[in-house]
């Protein structure tokens, strides 16, 4: 299915959040994910089910002032 | 000085954004002694980019302060807040709700708004504002126990544009802490806010970007601390004519 992800799009096999996580190649545990402008904790990302369309945001550390 | 029940001695934030390379940046953290570094989120790469960035931080011990930096909106706010919170273990967020493009001014309607459901969540909110009485108080009223007023927009290096306004945040908070975040440039502009009664100074660009980041992350150091024996040592009031130091009693008549 078509979906965007920190402004790409992607087509992605996966229904949930964690595995299309595994499967766009984000193995980094340092990471936070928001869909859809949604804060999605870590712990719900197994039961988070993706639909076509959704924007998936995959935040990183990063220095700032 | 204490912040939500942790006490913090040196007072001074460091960014950790554009400094040469990460060596430099540890460099500076350490000449500092800073006890507090900022940091913010950004979007991931495959490759896993942020991760060693973010060990390297941890291994100097300082208490994390993530932020909310390029949010426009409260939506965006919070949840990058909520973000920050999973991934750098920390209910402290610096809340930056931006409301304008060109010089970075806080939006301090949506500030506000964004610190009332952030504290009802549960962060420990450093909100950057103006240097408005009244949106510090509603920021206090909405939850937060410290108030980080600009000295000047972000990164322009200008110093204190407004002093009095700041003395007067001091008069009228005198048992918040007050953390002037943005604007400062020189060791002087850190004096300036100590002797102000400010409780710390948070800088970035002023470090990063001078042509030796460590030497002046100690020469910022030496400043703030300086500026802070000199306020809480009570200078003297200015005069507007002399008055000799030195004893006229006793004076020899030579002429």
């Amino acid at each position: 299915m078509h979906i965007t992800v920190n402004a790409k799009a992607h087509e992605v096999s996966a229904e949930t959040l964690d595995a299309a996580l595994v499967e766009l190649g984000f193995i980094s545990p340092a990471i936070a994910t928001a869909l859809n402008g949604q804060f999605v904790p870590a712990s719900a990302r197994s039961v988070t089910v993706l639909n076509i369309g959704d924007r998936l945001e995959v935040l990183a550390p990063m220095q700032g002032g | 000085m204490k912040i939500y029940d942790v006490d913090i001695s040196v007072p001074m934030f460091l960014g950790t954004a554009q400094y040469p390379s990460p060596a430099i940046l540890h460099q500076a953290i350490r000449a500092s002694d800073c006890e507090v570094v900022t940091v913010s989120l950004r979007r991931e790469t495959a490759d896993g980019t942020g991760a060693g960035f973010w060990d390297m931080l941890r291994a100097t011990g300082a208490h994390i302060l993530p932020n909310t930096a390029g949010c426009h909106s409260v939506q965006e706010a919070v949840t990058t807040a909520q973000m920050a919170r999973e991934l750098f273990a920390t209910d402290w967020i610096k809340l930056e709700v931006i409301g304008h493009a060109d010089n970075l001014q806080p939006d301090v309607f949506a500030l506000v708004e964004a610190a009332r459901i952030l504290t009802t969540d549960g962060f420990k909110v450093f909100p950057y504002m103006t240097d408005d009485l009244i949106v510090g108080e509603k920021l206090l009223e909405a939850g937060c126990e410290v108030l980080m007023p600009w000295g000047a927009p972000i990164g322009s290096g200008q110093g204190l544009r407004t002093p009095d306004a700041l003395r007067t945040m001091r008069a009228h908070f005198p048992d918040v802490p007050l953390i002037v975040d943005a604007g400062i440039g020189r060791p002087s502009d850190a004096i300036q806010a100590m002797e102000l009664g400010m409780d710390a100074i948070l800088l970035n660009t002023a470090v990063a970007k001078a042509g030796d980041p460590v030497g002046m992350a100690r020469a910022m150091a030496l400043a703030v601390e300086a500026g802070r024996a000199g306020f809480i040592s009570d200078p003297i009031d200015r005069r507007d004519v002399a008055v000799p130091s030195t004893p006229v009693l006793g004076l020899a008549e030579l002429m």
